[in-house]
């Protein structure tokens, strides 16, 4: 078995650079592909967001704008709970071929794991409790 | 070094291929922490094979024992390597392919439209 970390995609589009550039950091571009609505803060540091008519979601924080030539952004893994912080960045990289554009789409980061770190916050939190309810019980005894 | 992230998906992969494993897990992820003997009663699977179950599973770090008297000792879900698992499944799941037609389509379609207006 072999950890996926990485997914990447190159695609032959018969439309030149500027035109995918719209499609792909425009609310426009986004919802008509990609999202049934979406909006964009297009800046690094910028938020988008994308939604479906499924109820389904997408927030996504801009970190690469380099006009018309890399558009990148990190997001949430699909299907780990909302307050998981890993995040996968996904960079969209546009390269003139001839009278089109060759697109690379690269998403990376699915193979991180800060499963420690995980460790670590729950027996944290364990201790935690244990601790405070310790504590109420001295609290208690002592009244 | 971080653990290997491989073996923990892998664990969670081989504990739910097993139908007496997966009713366990999604026993205590339905109804909370049980006995042995509690999901013996819930499931149609022996006290013993329950309790073989639970220790394979408690030492690949899927359910944690709470310490207790014997018999009484119950287990509960522990969700961490299931979260790696998601992050595997994730990876499959990302359909960039389908995303990337879609994109095409739109492109296309906009360019028919353009120059008909």
């Amino acid at each position: 078995m072999a950890f996926p970390d990485r997914i990447e995609r190159t695609v032959e589009i018969a439309h030149p650079p500027a035109k995918v550039w719209t499609a792909l950091t425009t609310a426009e571009g986004l919802s008509a592909w990609f999202g049934q609505q979406a909006q964009i803060d297009l800046r690094p540091g910028g938020s988008a967001e994308m939604k479906w008519d499924s109820g389904d979601t997408a927030s996504m924080r801009v970190e690469r704008v380099e006009e018309p030539a890399v558009f990148g952004f990190t997001w949430h893994i699909y299907g780990l709970p909302d307050d998981d912080p890993r995040r996968t960045y996904v960079e969209f990289t546009l390269a003139p071929a001839g009278a089109g554009t060759r697109l690379t789409v690269v998403e990376s980061g699915f193979a991180q794991l800060p499963a420690d770190a995980y460790r670590a916050a729950y027996d944290g939190n364990t201790r935690g409790w244990a601790s405070e309810l310790g504590e109420l019980v001295g609290y208690l005894d002592a009244a | 070094m971080p653990p290997d992230i491989e073996a923990v998906a892998e664990q969670v992969f081989v504990a739910l291929a097993d139908p007496s494993r997966r009713a366990i897990l999604a026993a205590l992820a339905s109804g909370g922490p049980a006995t042995a003997t509690d999901l013996a009663g819930r499931l149609p699977i022996t006290r013993q094979a329950i309790a073989k179950h639970l220790a394979l599973l408690a030492e690949a770090g899927l359910v944690a024992a709470a310490p207790g008297e014997r018999r009484r000792v119950r287990y509960r879900l522990r969700p961490a390597p299931m979260r790696v698992a998601q992050q595997f499944l994730a990876a499959l799941a990302r359909d960039w392919d389908r995303q990337l037609d879609a994109l095409m389509d739109h492109l296309d379609k906009n360019e028919t439209d353009g120059g008909r207006s």
